[in-house]
Parts: structure tokens; C-alpha cells; sequence
């Protein structure tokens, strides 16, 4: 029954962008973070979402979320002369995590709006749901 | 006079199904507003319903069996939506587009469990004779 399959869609793609959300704070979190080596330093945190068929039914239709992957960015921390930092390396410099704040931010928002728009899908099909086990019933 | 259900309630039910597929396909469209290389589909409404009313569907009895490419309970109808504007990551999901057939189906869902729902009561008062 397609109403009860809308649960377990929603659901993963709730857990989907919470997982996106998990990593965005996690980035914004360790955006000053400073290390004494290139890959020492924080690498930004990115999901990859990929579409799972619902395979054991045959249905094509059910399709949820799930992340694939968490894969890190990979372009080079930047460099920062801070002499008297005790992570200093020999020649006094820094890395500086690689996480955009401004990246982050949009990023933030467009996981907080797709969660919204899975729980309003959730609530409308159970409303749905709910009136229909009543049918006939007034 | 022999008394079918079917013809009693007319296309409701049907329709009814079909709703809640298409529901559940638009859900899917919804939840993979963020997923590389997703396409978004739509189920041909007047198409199947159409087929639903002129043709027999193959019935499956277990599991395992095969529906007829046909049957209103298999893919039948599962389009895939043309773009308005391309993405880079080949995803195709319009997540405003995607909310208002949403709420226009869960409307029209609530139409055809309302008209059902009346059938119903129908039926009742012609059994009561009240």
C-alpha cells in the first residue's frame, strides 16, 4: 500500500539530511581549528546522498535516501605564519582547517529545508492515512 | 438483481489506489530533492485510470509473479518528468513543483475518499430503509 511506503521514503530522507546537518555543524564546529601539518589539519565533511530502490517488492516507485559516502574536501588547507603557536611547525606555520563558513551556512539552510518539506510530506500522508482507516465509519 | 460492489462504487476505489501511488511516488521525488543524477517521475493519472476501466489486469497471486506491464499495480504510467532548468548534478527534482502536486493530490485524495465515504452511507441508508 503506497501510503505506508511514504513513511519509510520520508523517513530515510529525514536521516539523510540530519546526517547533512551533522556534518555541517561538525565543519562550522572545527572551522579555527589549526593543526602543524597539511594533513593534520580539518578537512570540510561532505554526504553523498544516492537513491535506494525499495528492490524486495519490485517496486519502482518506492524510492528512498540513503548517504553513500562521507567523502572529505580535499583542496589544500591554507597556510598561516603563527610563530608562537605551540602547533607551530619548524618554519612557525599553521594549517587552517579548509571548511567555507559561507558554504556551510547554504548548505545548512537547504538541509533544514528539505527536512522540513520531508516531515510536511509526512504529516500530510498521515492525515491521509488517518482518514481513511475511518472510511465509512461516521 | 445481483448487487456488485464494483459497480456500486463506481471508479472511487480505483482511483483511490492510484492516488496513494502517486503519493507515494511524489514522496520519493520530494525526499530526493538533493540526490545526484535523480530523476523525477509522475504518474500518468488519466492514462492508467483509463486502463483500469477498459481492460482486465493480470492478476498475481504470490509474491514473486510478474505483473503485466499493464496491471494498474505495476509501473504502469511511471513517467519521467521533463526539466524546467537543468542542474549540474543531473538531478531533475523541482522541489516547489514537487510540494504543489503534493498538495493537490492529498487533496484529490481526500475528494475520492470523501466520495467513497458517501457510497458507503449510501449504502447503509438503502440496507437500514430508514
Amino acid at each position: 500500500m503506497g501510503l505506508y511506503n511514504v513513511f519509510q521514503i520520508a523517513g530515510s530522507a529525514m536521516s539523510a539530511q540530519s546526517v547533512r546537518l551533522n556534518t555541517v555543524s561538525s565543519n562550522l564546529a572545527n572551522v579555527d581549528s589549526v593543526s602543524g601539518t597539511p594533513e593534520g589539519a580539518y578537512h570540510a565533511r561532505q554526504p553523498v546522498f544516492a537513491a535506494v530502490l525499495q528492490a524486495t517488492r519490485g517496486d519502482q516507485a518506492a524510492v528512498g535516501v540513503k548517504v553513500e559516502a562521507i567523502v572529505e574536501d580535499q583542496t589544500e588547507p591554507p597556510r598561516e605564519y603563527q610563530p608562537g603557536n605551540p602547533l607551530a611547525d619548524a618554519d612557525g606555520y599553521v594549517y587552517r582547517s579548509n571548511v567555507n563558513p559561507v558554504q556551510e551556512m547554504a548548505n545548512m539552510i537547504s538541509a533544514s529545508r528539505s527536512y522540513q518539506n520531508s516531515v510536511e510530506v509526512l504529516n500530510t500522508s498521515r492525515q491521509l492515512l488517518l482518514k481513511t482507516l475511518t472510511l465509512g465509519q461516521r | 438483481m445481483a448487487f456488485e460492489f464494483d459497480t456500486a462504487l463506481g471508479i472511487h476505489p480505483r482511483a483511490l489506489v492510484l492516488r496513494a501511488r502517486r503519493n507515494e511516488v511524489l514522496a520519493a521525488n520530494i525526499a530526493n530533492a538533493d540526490t545526484p543524477g535523480y530523476k523525477a517521475r509522475d504518474i500518468d493519472f488519466r492514462a492508467v485510470l483509463g486502463q483500469a476501466r477498459e481492460k482486465l489486469p493480470l492478476v498475481t497471486t504470490r509474491g514473486d509473479h510478474f505483473p503485466g506491464l499493464d496491471a494498474p499495480g505495476a509501473d504502469a504510467g511511471l513517467r519521467y518528468r521533463v526539466p524546467n532548468q537543468p542542474s549540474l548534478d543531473g538531478n531533475t527534482v523541482d522541489p516547489d513543483l514537487e510540494k504543489a502536486a503534493f498538495a493537490e493530490n492529498a487533496l484529490r485524495y481526500n475528494a475520492s475518499l470523501t466520495f467513497l465515504d458517501r457510497k458507503f452511507r449510501g449504502l447503509i441508508t438503502a440496507i437500514k430503509g430508514e
